[in-house]
């Protein structure tokens, strides 16, 4: 369980203190960064500096990282209008239209230059070989997604953002944990600070602009598959931990939809896909007496009204569905992979070549973006022709990509947003010169790999506009260096001054180790915020208690103890966890109706009340007065509905 | 399924620039062992069976071991990723092998020139909402 204690220790003291000047500074490595790295750098002058951090490799970072077996974004024949229609039912008519039509209208543009760069996409027979720029006809599975040979799409991407910026001005294995304002302009972003996780070494970036796209939140909940060596098989990276919703909160960024979470139904244990399985094998998932429980549980939907009764279900009430056979004793709930397969299979006419080939794109489906759940089924003899495999829904990320739309309040597109939406450049938050992209943009969910990257492209222009705008800035910030990097040092501080009073480096009753601050967190959101321990139902007084926890709990964060440089790392997670899932309870809180019935239940407002929430929640966090305003904001649709 | 390593294989990339697998993880959790330059996963509960440094060790001294406490033993998964394609080799506890051939990628490793043949905006395109690959072109909008 706890890291290892008999090699090498990693402390550090006095670090070195680098101070970076910079015009445009973009914070992550993923796919947005990457989308935001290559365009910006082509708008940009020669001689503005574009400098891009990452905490770990970019190669492999973010949440493609290990791959994915389909784009979940390509419009093609479809319309923006289409798209904007699909995102608002699925995230239950809160959302904002000119920032989903935004994405829908560029990211086809951004395929194609995944293409030029090297992904494979699959392509219909009668266009085999022919780039999608050119009239090749993708395989689609659904009407939103495309398949490819994924296993190398970050590598290639990050390739390509690699290329863009130079080595010289890309910093990896770099923490950045904390924005900076400036100190003579109000709310005006100054710069960033983070620390090395490799040397003694602590960098203060000062920039023009900032985007930052450093993912979404995992590990905020008890993990629904294991707390022990499992735990690792989460369903989103593990290693997004609410950077960067935190860090703008931090600053006094406006967040939006921050109740909103994501609880994707997946393969049992391995957290494996399951949307070939539906779209492009069109397998039905069942409970344990082989009913179809959509069709079993169809009279559900119509307590949903108008989401309820969409051609495509939104994917919480999907949950909703099944959640009521997991309670009342029906499951274990399956896929129904054999009969799937078996009815291919004859739809080939048993066609041995085309049943080989339909195995090995099943097959494929797993190991080019979870290998786990292959390991899964290595491990348990799972053949899926021959055996059917449970699906489970995992503990609640939160994430405004995928399925999902919490994040930050963002200026909308000038030629789209109204008036109320935009205050100057597009996809810049509240902060003057703070941009975000990905998951970071909020009430904009469905964007996933592609549309997160070219919403890094939009906010990079968007950014460097804004620098070329103010090129005359010259940032203020007079904090004393050494106290920045006390703060940032603090948990190693702790270990130090207190190590030698236990024997036992992790039994210490003068520090908490991060592993289980943690825990800690992951106890009270799973038990009062809404985990799956209590089926996603929270109530007033749940989150009451809740609140009493986390204020303990941010006491004692100030306590946690660091021995390495990767223990300061999981501390300073911890840090941004911690405000993460404050904000989310404090969300949920304050909308007083359950607007994803699946992803939550508020049990004393167990009702959509569209008459009195449909509309945005906000909040912003004052650092001065170091309080927190929650408020609701007007929702209007740009598309009819 | 946290990433092990073989400890016969690992020669600590001595011969190489960087330790790849501390290098790729996107976890921080592989890391050298200087006195026994040898890896290890550091923290095995937060591995997320990425395979990344199963993929990228140069000896092939990294595997995946199933989550203890969720899979039955035995099972084993088996990647060789090389320039255009990966190979992979399923191993199922019943001693059944299964293996699959994926393309990877298109073009030559390192090939990529992202702004080769590209469009060079001028300084009006930056106030249209245009990425630099669409200038010239008319973006819809919705109808009002």
């Amino acid at each position: 369980m706890s890291v290892q204690t008999q090699d090498t220790s990693h402390f550090c003291k006095d670090p070195q203190i680098q101070e970076v000047k910079t015009d445009l500074l973009i914070i992550g490595g993923g796919m947005a960064a990457c989308g935001a790295a290559y365009e910006a750098r082509k708008w940009a002058p020669a001689n503005m500096k574009i400098t891009l951090v990452d905490k770990a490799a970019m190669e492999r970072s973010g949440a493609v990282a290990q791959g994915l077996s389909a784009i979940n974004t390509y419009l093609s024949e479809n319309t923006p209008e289409d798209y904007v229609k699909m995102v608002s039912n699925d995230l239950m008519g809160i959302v904002r239209d000119d920032l989903i039509y935004d994405v829908g209208r560029h990211v086809d543009d951004t395929v194609h230059k995944f293409e030029e760069w090297g992904l494979p996409i699959w392509k219909d027979h009668s266009t085999e070989g022919v780039p999608l720029e050119k009239g090749g006809k993708p395989v689609r599975t659904g009407k939103w997604q495309i398949m490819i040979n994924g296993e190398s799409y970050k590598t290639i991407v990050a390739e390509a953002a690699k290329a863009s910026l130079g080595m010289d001005n890309i910093y990896e294995r770099v923490f950045i944990v904390k924005l900076i304002l400036d100190e003579k302009e109000e709310n005006r972003i100054a710069g960033a600070i983070g620390f090395s996780t490799r040397e003694n070494k602590i960098y203060i970036f000062r920039a023009n602009a900032v985007i930052m796209a450093c993912g979404g939140a995992v590990n905020i909940f008890r993990p629904r598959q294991s707390t022990a060596e499992g735990m690792g098989r989460a369903w989103y990276p593990i290693w997004n931990a609410g950077s960067t919703y935190t860090m703008a909160a931090q600053v006094g960024a406006e967040l939006t939809m921050m109740e909103n979470r994501f609880v994707p139904a997946r393969f049992k244990d391995g957290a494996g896909p399951v949307g070939a399985w539906f779209l492009l094998f069109k397998a039905k998932a069942m409970n344990a007496l082989g009913e179809d429980y959509s069709v079993r549980n169809k009279d559900l939907l119509q307590a949903y009204l108008p989401y309820g009764n969409s051609k495509v279900t939104p994917t919480c009430l999907r949950n909703h569905q099944q959640l009521k056979e997991m309670r009342e004793g029906r499951g274990p709930i399956y896929m129904d992979t054999p009969t799937a397969m078996k009815n291919l299979f004859e739809s080939y006419g048993n066609d041995k070549k085309k049943c080989k080939e339909l195995e090995s794109e099943a097959w494929e489906d797993f190991l080019d973006m979870c290998v786990g759940q292959a390991g899964f089924w290595a491990g348990m003899n799972i053949a899926p022709e021959e055996t059917r495999s449970e699906l489970v829904p995992t503990e609640p990320y939160l994430l405004g990509s995928h399925s999902g739309c919490c994040g930050i309040w963002v200026s909308g597109p000038e030629d789209i947003a109204p008036a109320e939406w935009q205050w100057g450049y597009n996809r810049m938050t509240t902060v003057k010169g703070l941009f975000t992209a990905g998951d970071g943009v909020g009430a904009s969910g469905h964007k996933f790999s592609s549309g997160s990257h070219v919403e890094g492209r939009i906010a990079a222009k968007n950014a460097v506009r804004f620098a070329l705008d103010n090129k005359d800035f010259v940032s203020t910030i007079t904090k004393d260096s050494k106290e920045l990097a006390n703060e940032i040092y603090l948990p190693f501080i702790n270990y130090e001054n207190n190590k030698g009073y236990s024997t036992d480096p992790d039994v210490n009753p003068h520090y908490i180790k991060p592993k289980m601050l943690m825990f800690r967190l992951n106890k009270l959101m799973d038990e009062y915020g809404g985990g799956c321990g209590t089926n996603y139902v929270t109530n007033k007084h749940m989150l009451e208690t809740a609140f009493s926890l986390l204020d303990m709990l941010k006491e004692d964060a100030q306590k946690m103890a660091a021995k390495d440089l990767h223990e300061l790392l999981r501390c300073w997670e911890n840090y941004h966890r911690i405000w993460t899932a404050e904000i989310h309870l404090r969300h949920i809180y304050f909308r007083e109706e359950s607007r994803y019935p699946g992803f939550y239940y508020r049990a004393d407002y167990d009702l959509i009340d569209d008459a009195n929430w449909k509309c945005f929640v906000n909040s912003r966090y004052d650092a001065k007065a170091n309080q927190w305003s929650v408020f609701k904001k007007a929702h209007k649709d740009l598309i009819p509905k | 399924m946290p990433s092990f390593v073989i400890a016969e294989k690992c020669d600590g990339c001595k011969g190489q620039d960087k330790t790849a697998c501390q290098y790729i993880c996107p976890n921080d959790l592989l890391r050298l062992n200087d006195e026994k330059t040898k890896a290890f996963n550091q923290e095995t509960d937060q591995c997320w069976e990425c395979y990344s440094c199963v993929k990228i060790c140069p000896q092939q001294a990294i595997e995946i071991r199933a989550y203890a406490d969720i899979v039955p033993m035995g099972g084993k998964i088996i990647p060789l990723r090389g320039t255009d394609s990966i190979m992979w080799t399923v191993q199922f506890r019943n001693g059944n092998i299964k293996r699959f051939k994926f393309p990877i990628r298109t073009t030559p490793e390192g090939s990529i020139k992202p702004y080769e043949g590209k469009p060079e905006p001028t300084e009006a395109d930056i106030k249209t909402p245009n990425l630099f690959t669409e200038i010239g072109k008319t973006l819809p909008v919705p109808a009002k």
